[in-house]
Formats: structure tokens, C-alpha cells, sequence
């Protein structure tokens, strides 16, 4: 398909009369990681919530060439758009298995399909094998956030916007989620990466855009940026040497 | 009181819990996928009372032009919505499922209403005709409203009941109607008691209702997503299910419930267009006491409440809704310890 695979123009978000995303322009090539980084309260979770269609918004978008503002939230799931909220949004009292099960839900009628996306998310993540049967409430914050991941990976997503997923993990573990975030990428997926963790985002990301009270300030190459002195000034929390 | 009047007391009280816990389930299942509290689904029940008697008297029965009628209005209703957010795709897609398919049962009702046919015939068109109705009643009263608080569900679901009742009075007219019973007969228990079949029936019919729920929400997808939706709406969402049809799916479950209440309670008591409120409120305490969340606790709670029916109807029959209601109480305060013991957990688990 030729063009971006996914493509924001001037969108803006508002909760009541507050805009928290003020013209947003993003595009998102396949086969790419793409990040999005930025303070807390930038508007990120907004904008990736929106984008996900959870949330109204304003503009012009597009995802596969289409018209994103005539899709539901469950209309993009069906073509492969899935999100992995901050909130995580498990079913707590569900086992890990039927959290997997539903991960599938739009390919539900594909026995084999489903059989083998399981196969391959509990090799990715062997720990969620083991824990099966437990429910998704009792897991650890790390089996968690794996849990979440595993269960957007159930559909074989086109395109996966991943919100801070190494939110509350420890330092090597961030690195671990981040190297499994980038083996997506290389089996096809497009990412759009959101991290509070700007270093290790930049690193694993092609692509970068920085957000600034509801704005993108900066874009570039991710190598780029990481050794852009405003962005290691603001965001890698360094002195610009 | 003797073992004799202890047991038919027991199988009296056990077979009324059986009717609140087909019901009871209907609620917490409603509930817990769309947050309302289906007051309603009494008159549903009460409504296939009425149709089942129409139809055993040869008589056209007032719900077929009921759901007839809300069927054209929940068709528009929901073709108008569509059109405005630029989905015409989906308009016939509306049209099967709000007006094509609830038809049906209304066609096959207008034709065997004045023959003789078989009482399974009858039984089959008035489940047909029940079903659609929480689907229809929700389009065009509380899906405006999903985003309301629960409170406001609550009272706009009280509202819909009287609405639904007055309907019922003209659609019905005021009569009270028994329906002969499915079995006849009555079934011989140790110690020379007789208990009458359809007693026996009610108790069969919950047992296998509640076993067919329980495989339908642990081993099918269908019920898994329901369950999903339930547990984290956005998050069932981002699973591409939707919860509309998640809605409606409880609302269709809840209505077959509805129904079997009404069919098998007819023969036993007298019903009349207004009825359904008394069950519906009876059944919601078994809903409450399972915290409107648990099924196992709601079907525990059901028979305890049946047998605590029929045992007040023993010993005081005047008072027997103040003891029901009496015990609501009790339960609110022990619910609501639970409930604070559950949201400060959840307040840890967000810091
Ligand atoms: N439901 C809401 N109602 C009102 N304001 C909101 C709501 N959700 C977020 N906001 C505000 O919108 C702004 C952007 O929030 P958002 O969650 O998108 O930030 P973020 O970039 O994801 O931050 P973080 O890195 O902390 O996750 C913040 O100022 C926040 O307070
Ligand atoms: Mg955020």
C-alpha cells in the first residue's frame, strides 16, 4: 500500500472546553516503530485514546486509507488497529487464558488462527503459559502489562499503539519489554510507541515526535532526536555536553 | 408445625425460589453488562403469562401488537440514528434485527391464534414473542440514556415499568388468567405427600436453565465477551467487541428468562397485567443479596428467598412482603460493607 499507514492531520481533542490535543499532524509508516514522547500531562493518553477512538475528537484521519472519524473503536480492532491502554483495561476476574481467548474475539470464528496466536504469544511470553489459569487481578504489575500486550497480539494487529508499556516496571525489564516491542516490529507490525522513559524510547524507535502541552514541538528520526540538545536538555533529563 | 407441612413448605419455598432465580439471573446479567436494573423484566414475565393464556383461549394475544408496535418504533428509532451519523451501510443490517426478525414470532402468533394447535406450538410462539422485548424496550427507553448514572437507569427503569404495566392494561385488558399447567398431575414424595408436577417442573426447568448459563458463560466466546464487558467495558471494547450488541445479547437472555417465568408460574398463580412488579421486585432481592455481580450467590439467595415466601405465607400471610422486603435491609448493610472492603481495594491497586 503506498502512503502512510496511519495519518493524523490537525486533530485536536477537547475534555469539556479544555483541549488537551491542539493539532495534532502524525504519520505513521509501516512497518515502523514510531514514538511519541513527552511530559506527564502532555496529552499523549489523550491522543492515542482518540486515535484509538475512545474518545471524540477533531480533524482528519486516516488508517489503510481510510476515513478514521466513519470507524468505531471496534470497527478498527476488526481491521487490525489495536490499542494497549494505559489502564491496561484486563478483565481482572477473568482467567489469563480467557483474557488471551478474547484478545481474539474478532477472529473468534477461526479455530486455527486462534490456536496459533496463542501458541505464539505464550512462546513470547512463557510466563502467562504458566499463569493461565490465574486471574488477570491476582498477576504481578510486570505479568500485567505482558498480559495486556499478549492479549492485543491475540488478533496479529497490523498496527499496535502501545501506551507506556513499561509503565511501573523495573530498569531491565523496560529494556526487555522495549527489545520485544522492536522483534514485533521485525515480524511486520507497525508500532506507535508512547514512553515516559524518552531515552529507551528513542532508542528502539525509527521515528520520534515530542509533545508539548497538546503540540508536537519536535519530529525527526529517532537517532536524531536522541542527540538533539533540546530534546536531552528537556527530556533525557541531561546536561547537553 | 409438622415434618409434613415443613417439607411441602420447603418444596413450596423451593420451587418460588426457582422462579426468582431464573429471574434473579436475568437481572445480574443485565445489570452487570449495561448497569440497569431491569425492573421490567417482571412485566415481561407477566406479559408471557398473558400471551400464553391468549393463546390456550384462542384469542389474539395483546403483545403481538406490542411487539408489532415497538418493533416499527425501535426500527425507526434506531434507521434515524444510523442516517444521522452517516451509516446508511448498516440501515439494513437495523432493519433485519429491529423490525424483520421480531415479526416473525407477530406473523406466526396472528396465525395459529384461533386454531388448535399443539401446546408446544403455543409455548414456542410465546417465548418468540417474549424475546424481542427487553431488546425493544431498552432501544427505545434506556439506550438514549447508556451513559447515564446508575441512579438514573434505576429511576428512568421504574419509570419504563409503569409505562410498560399501563401498556399491558390495554394491550391485555384487566383480567386475571391462569394457564393450564404444562404437567398435570401430582408427584408422590416419602411420607404420603403429594407435590403437584408443575412444581416439580419449575425446579427441573431452573436446574437446567442454571446449568445451560453456567456453560454458556464459562465455555462459549459469546459468553466470555458478554462476561468482558461486563468486567472492563473499555477494555472489551479495544477487543472489538461491541457493547451495544453485548446489551442486546443480555437483554435477549434476560427476556428468555422472563419468559419461562411467566410460563411456568401461570398455572400456579393468578396473573394479571400488573403482576410482573411483585416478582421482578422479589427476584431483584435474590439480584442484590448476589450484590448484583455474583450468579452463584443470586441463585443462593433466590431460594432462600422462595422458602422464606412460603414460609411467611404460612405462619403470616399478611405480612409476607414485609418479611420479604425486610430482609433487603439486612442485606444493604452487610452489601455495603463488602462493597467499601472492595473499593478500597481498588483505590490501592490504582496508587
Ligand atoms: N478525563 C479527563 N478529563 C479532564 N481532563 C483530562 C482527562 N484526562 C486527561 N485530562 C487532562 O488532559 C491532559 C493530558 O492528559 P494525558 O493523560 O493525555 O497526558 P499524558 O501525556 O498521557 O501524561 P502521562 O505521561 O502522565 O501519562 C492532562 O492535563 C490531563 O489532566
Ligand atoms: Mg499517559
Amino acid at each position: 500500500m503506498s502512503g502512510p499507514l496511519l495519518e493524523l492531520e490537525d486533530i485536536h481533542v477537547a475534555y469539556g472546553k479544555v483541549e488537551a490535543v491542539r493539532g495534532i499532524n502524525l504519520k505513521l509508516d509501516e512497518g515502523r516503530i514510531t514514538t511519541v514522547i513527552g511530559a506527564n500531562g502532555a496529552g499523549k493518553t489523550t491522543l492515542l485514546s482518540a486515535a484509538a477512538g475512545l474518545l471524540p475528537w477533531r480533524g482528519r484521519a486516516q488508517y489503510q486509507g481510510r476515513d478514521l472519524a466513519r470507524m468505531s473503536a471496534e470497527d478498527r480492532v476488526e481491521r487490525g488497529f489495536c490499542l494497549v491502554p494505559e489502564q491496561r483495561a484486563l478483565f481482572g476476574d477473568m482467567p489469563v487464558l480467557d483474557n488471551l481467548l478474547l484478545g481474539a474475539y474478532v477472529r473468534r470464528r477461526d479455530k486455527t488462527f486462534v490456536r496459533k496466536s496463542l501458541e505464539s504469544v505464550f512462546e513470547q511470553f512463557p510466563r502467562l503459559a504458566e499463569r493461565r489459569a490465574q486471574e488477570a487481578q491476582t498477576l504481578s504489575g510486570g505479568e500485567r502489562q505482558m498480559l495486556a500486550i499478549g492479549r492485543a497480539l491475540m488478533s496479529q494487529p497490523r498496527l499496535l499503539l502501545l501506551d507506556e508499556p513499561s509503565l511501573g516496571l523495573a530498569p531491565t525489564i523496560v529494556r526487555d519489554v522495549l527489545t520485544r516491542v522492536r522483534g514485533l516490529r521485525d515480524q511486520g507490525v507497525s508500532i506507535l510507541l508512547v514512553e515516559q522513559n524518552a531515552r529507551a524510547a528513542l532508542d528502539v524507535a525509527d521515528h520520534a515526535y515530542v509533545m508539548d502541552t497538546g503540540e508536537f514541538v519536535l519530529e525527526g528520526p529517532a537517532s536524531d532526536l536522541a542527540t538533539d540538545p533540546r530534546v536531552i536538555a528537556t527530556y533525557l533529563g541531561g546536561s547537553s555536553d | 408445625m409438622t415434618w409434613d407441612i415443613m417439607l411441602i413448605l420447603l418444596v413450596d419455598g423451593l420451587s418460588t425460589g426457582a422462579i426468582y432465580l431464573l429471574a434473579g439471573l436475568g437481572f445480574v446479567l443485565v445489570f452487570s453488562v449495561t448497569r440497569v436494573i431491569f425492573i421490567p423484566s417482571g412485566d415481561i414475565a407477566a406479559f408471557a403469562a398473558l400471551t400464553l393464556a391468549a393463546f390456550q383461549s384462542r384469542m389474539i394475544p395483546g403483545s403481538i401488537w406490542l411487539v408489532a408496535g415497538m418493533a416499527v418504533l425501535a426500527c425507526l428509532a434506531e434507521c434515524t440514528t444510523l442516517l444521522r451519523n452517516g451509516a446508511a451501510r448498516q440501515v439494513p443490517r437495523a432493519i433485519f434485527f429491529y423490525a424483520v426478525l421480531p415479526l416473525i414470532p407477530c406473523g406466526v402468533g396472528l396465525a395459529i391464534a384461533s386454531h388448535d394447535v399443539p401446546e408446544a406450538l403455543r409455548i414456542a410462539t410465546t417465548i418468540g414473542l417474549i424475546l424481542p422485548m427487553g431488546v425493544l424496550i431498552d432501544r427505545l427507553t434506556l439506550r438514549p440514556l447508556a451513559d447515564a448514572s446508575t441512579l438514573i437507569l434505576f429511576i428512568v427503569a421504574i419509570a419504563v415499568h409503569f409505562l410498560i404495566a399501563g401498556i399491558g392494561l390495554i394491550a391485555f385488558g384487566p383480567e386475571g388468567v391462569r394457564t393450564t399447567p404444562i404437567l398435570d398431575g401430582m408427584v408422590p414424595l416419602p411420607g404420603d405427600i403429594l407435590i403437584p408436577a408443575q412444581q416439580v417442573l419449575m425446579m427441573v426447568v431452573a436446574l437446567l436453565l442454571s446449568l445451560v448459563f453456567y456453560l454458556f458463560f464459562g465455555r462459549s466466546i459469546t459468553g466470555k465477551a458478554l462476561r468482558a464487558t461486563a468486567s472492563n467495558r473499555v477494555g472489551a471494547r479495544l477487543m472489538g467487541i461491541r457493547p451495544e450488541r453485548a446489551a442486546a445479547a443480555a437483554y435477549l437472555i434476560a427476556s428468555a428468562l422472563a419468559a419461562v417465568v411467566g410460563i411456568l408460574i401461570a398455572p400456579i398463580t393468578t396473573m394479571y397485567y400488573d403482576s410482573g412488579f411483585m416478582i421482578g421486585l422479589k427476584a431483584s432481592v435474590g439480584a442484590i443479596i448476589g450484590g448484583m455481580a455474583s450468579y452463584p450467590i443470586t441463585a443462593i439467595g433466590s431460594v432462600f428467598i422462595g422458602i422464606l415466601e412460603s414460609w411467611a405465607s404460612f405462619v403470616a400471610s399478611d405480612y409476607k412482603e414485609i418479611i420479604i422486603f425486610s430482609v433487603v435491609i439486612p442485606v444493604l448493610i452487610w452489601r455495603s460493607f463488602a462493597v467499601h472492603r472492595d473499593s478500597d481495594e481498588e483505590i490501592e491497586e490504582l496508587a
